[in-house]
């Protein structure tokens, strides 16, 4: 049975920057009705419907599963389709991710993430002729890479890590998450390829398993694990590694 | 004027948009052009599977899955799409295989496959394994594997461009006038050949499995420029929406055990379909469900039953289930592990929508007449492959192997022979009107007077998104009548004159996305009138079409499909029908 859940005030203060009007970005704070159960998202759409159209952020799927609405929450990146009021308190903080240029208040160019995710080479490298039908796979074959085809390009990972602030030319832990998903792949031949590409010095090594990545993966994957395998596969020259 | 010129543009970078783009992308020129990043796209969301008969698990046969798919359909399928549809899936499916696409795999290393609704063994003696899957996130794995493709080969992508129009001139289509969000720009694309694939419009009911995105924009910008819209009816409520919230939980659940129960513990669908049990189609699920609510067997009286996956247990959950029982976790605080998933049915897929041929060309009337260079794949279209219903699957389906039509036939047939049409004069007219009328309503209110900035006189969104999801909900839902879709119409009338005065807050340029909802509410709105005058007329029961006033199937009146054109009256779309092709599959009644 669903939990009902009363209606209450909470506070959103969300950072915002319109370059039409100004320069620097300013806090704004909103009073809105939610009940326990809304999601920030729903709180967000809310505000903007009801009260501000000015206040602009990108959303879709409302489900965890699009990957738009990625923004810093109470000092996490988080989609904000995943988090209920109930989780959240009455004050509630809203900032675009960090180290991604501002376009207009949460909305952040994503063309440089999608720029470093094209460098990895992420598509399937094999000129082998293809079978009639499917290519063969094992069941622990395919287990090998599970838990990396589940990222979204959400960029929350990317967003929350120091290096990816400090420098960035760095490819970041969303583009070494999409490497592992194929390096690890039996199906693939182009692992080496990407090996090299991530051995360099934009590459693995400017990670410093600090693991705000995992903490901050709305889909759950072990992102520091991922970049460590890689890092393995580059010291020991080979995947066939635990 | 940004102008812009492309062999072809393809509009849409879901399943069936980005499939048509690797059929081009090596040997002509082509842009994406998508109201988001492509990997937002809604085909990520869906979960259970893509059906083809690949006979992995067991034996199998596309016949088979034809005469579901037509059955399926309550025979309102055109069958010579439908055995192209199930023929081809074989062949696409190991297409997206080679591409990288991650399947759960048999312990023999081959594609494994699962049950799904609908999907039968010798035509219809008992369920089949026929859905081949990513765990419950086969959509995602799809569109990121031809998302991935499109990076192999550099697909041109205009990211964040909103189609408003679309060009027709000489009797071809020639281009689309799309706004830049990011600063407000309109830009002109010309085109030999465009192909629509901009998903579907499930925002116009309250309760809905659609993401945010899916506002039918597709359909209307052709519907206003005079293409007729098919079977629009035909609207597909998946049963098991999570309560209140509408997000999908697949029918993999049930293909993988799970089962429903009203407020008695009884397993009520067994009492309506004998042999597929919770396996029925979902139009049928939808209406078991609605029955037994209305009977007073809802949970605690309300309008929910239970989905119950515990008896599954735990490893087979994490397995094969583990997205849609984190949806449950999220967002009602419900533990499948042990508890029951409150659910109710969910505004999900357009059957119809934009009519093709079979190679994915637009058709604009009764005799199939084709638009050249115009194409639309995917749930904007209707080949028809759904008739009255979909089957669960088949819309991925129907994306790889249309989609990849559209594309083939555009390289193989229509490339080769055609010119760019001229472009009409002051091709963004239209376009930049709705643009710049809809910003000065922002700074000086609907009235005309002025005001300060955003704070002009006037209604603003919100109230006219609620009273439309709300009243579709009401009206053209699970159940219909004559009373109610009268009343509609007559809503949507008031609507379309609601949204002619509306006042945006927002009169920025940049990034403007409450422009952007406003234009996609007057879309939904478009969509809401084929759907309600098709729905008016067809008086029978079909398929998601069920009327309590003509409960049964009319074969002798309404075998046929509906063409739903726009006129100048509004709320007053011009019906034509055009006959349904049936091949081998005689129309029979439906028993599960």
């Amino acid at each position: 049975m669903p939990a009902e859940t009363s209606t209450r005030v909470v506070q959103v203060k969300v950072k915002r920057y319109q370059p039409d009007q100004s320069a620097k970005p300013f806090w704004q704070e909103y009073r809105v009705e939610a009940e326990g159960n809304d999601r920030l998202l729903d709180v967000l759409n809310k505000i903007k419907w009801e009260q501000d159209g000015t206040l602009t952020y990108r959303r879709s799927c409302a489900h965890g599963v699009c990957g738009s609405d990625a923004m810093r929450v109470n000092g996490r990146n988080r989609l904000a389709c995943k988090l209920l009021v109930n989780d959240l308190g009455a004050r509630i903080s809203v900032e675009p991710m960090l180290g991604f240029p501002v376009i207009r208040d949460l909305v952040v160019d994503m063309d440089p993430f999608f720029a470093k995710y094209e460098k990895i080479k992420p598509y399937l490298i094999n000129d082998e002729p293809e079978p009639r039908t499917e290519r063969q796979q094992s069941p622990e074959q395919r287990e090998r890479y599970d838990e990396t085809t589940k990222c979204i390009l959400c960029g929350a990972c990317t967003g929350s890590c120091p290096s990816v602030w400090a420098n960035a030319e760095w490819v970041g832990p969303a583009s070494i998450v999409n490497a592992h998903r194929f390096i690890f792949d039996s199906r693939d031949r182009g692992g080496a390829e990407r090996l090299q590409i991530l051995s360099d010095r934009t590459g693995v090594w400017r990670c410093r398993t600090i693991f705000n990545c995992s903490e901050a993966c709305p889909r759950g994957i072990p992102v520091t694990d991922a970049i460590e395998e890689v890092k393995r596969a580059i010291m020991y020259g080979t995947t066939d590694i635990a | 004027m940004n102008y812009h010129k492309f062999d072809v543009v393809i509009v849409g970078a879901g399943g069936a948009g980005l499939m048509s783009a690797m059929q081009l992308a090596h040997n002509s020129s082509i842009a994406v052009i998508s109201k988001l990043y492509p990997t937002r796209s809604h085909t990520g969301a869906a979960q259970g599977g893509v059906a083809a008969a690949l006979g992995n698990q067991e034996e199998d046969n596309w016949k088979w899955h034809m005469f579901d798919t037509v059955k399926g359909g309550d025979y309102l399928v055109d069958q010579d799409a439908a055995a192209i549809l199930t023929r081809e899936a074989i062949d696409a499916v190991y297409e997206l295989e080679h591409w990288g696409l991650p399947f759960n795999r048999t312990e023999d290393g081959k594609i494994d496959q699962r049950r799904f609704g609908g999907h039968s063994r010798n035509f219809g003696e008992g369920p089949v394994r026929r859905s081949c899957y990513a765990a419950d996130r086969t959509g995602h794995m799809i569109l990121q594997t031809m998302y991935q493709q499109s990076v192999k080969n550099q697909v041109r992508f205009f990211n964040e461009y909103m189609m408003l129009d679309l060009l027709i001139n000489d009797g071809q289509a020639c281009g689309v006038v799309a706004l830049c969000l990011r600063d407000g720009s309109i830009h002109t694309f010309h085109a030999k050949a465009i192909v629509l694939a901009t998903g579907g419009y499930g925002r116009a009911w309250r309760i809905t499995s659609n993401a945010l995105a899916c506002t039918g924009d597709g359909m209307a910008v052709a519907y206003r420029r005079g293409i007729p819209l098919e079977d629009m009816e035909m609207y597909q409520f998946h049963p098991t929406g999570l309560y209140k919230v509408g997000i999908l939980l697949s029918e993999a659940a049930r293909g993988e055990g799970a089962y429903l129960l009203n407020s008695e513990g009884e397993r009520f669908c067994v009492r309506y379909a004998p042999t597929m049990e919770e396996l029925a189609p979902r139009d049928m699920v939808s209406r078991f469900i609605y029955d037994e609510i209305a009977a007073g067997r809802g949970i605690d009286g309300k309008d929910y039953v239970y989905l119950s996956v515990a008896h599954l247990g735990k490893e087979k959950i994490d397995a094969k289930l583990p997205d849609i029982t984190d949806f449950a976790r999220n967002y009602l605080g419900v533990e499948p592990y042990y508890e029951p998933v409150p659910i109710q049915p969910t505004a999900h897929y357009a059957m119809g929508g934009i009519p093709t041929d079979i190679e994915g060309r637009v058709v604009v009337d009764e005799h199939n007449t084709v638009l050249p260079g115009l194409y639309a794949a995917g749930e904007v279209a209707c080949v028809s492959v759904h008739g009255a219903n979909r089957l669960g699957t088949n819309s991925l389906v129907d994306l790889i192997v249309f989609g990849r039509r559209a594309g083939k036939h555009i390289a193989a047939k229509w490339l080769p022979e055609a010119d760019f049409a001229p472009l009409p004069n002051a091709p963004d007219a239209f376009a930049t009107e709705m643009v710049e009328s809809l910003l000065a309503r922002g700074k000086n209110g609907a009235n005309g007077k002025n005001s300060q900035n955003g704070k002009g006189t006037g209604e603003t969104q919100e109230a006219l998104r609620a009273d439309l999801r709300d009243s579709m909900m009401e009206n053209v839902g699970v159940v219909r009548d004559e009373q109610r879709l009268t009343a509609q119409l007559a809503r949507v009338v008031e609507l379309k004159q609601r949204w002619r005065n509306l006042r945006l807050m927002d009169t920025s340029r940049t990034f403007n996305t409450e422009l952007m909802e406003v234009v996609e509410l007057g879309n939904l709105i478009e969509c809401a009138e084929a759907t309600v005058a098709g729905a008016l007329a067809r008086k029978e029961s079909r398929g998601a079409h069920y009327r309590t006033d003509y409960p049964k199937r009319d074969d002798v009146n309404f075998l046929k499909h509906t063409l739903a054109y726009r006129t100048e009256h509004v709320g007053e779309p011009e019906l034509r029908y055009k006959p349904v092709v049936i091949t081998e599959f005689e129309p029979k009644e439906r028993k599960y």
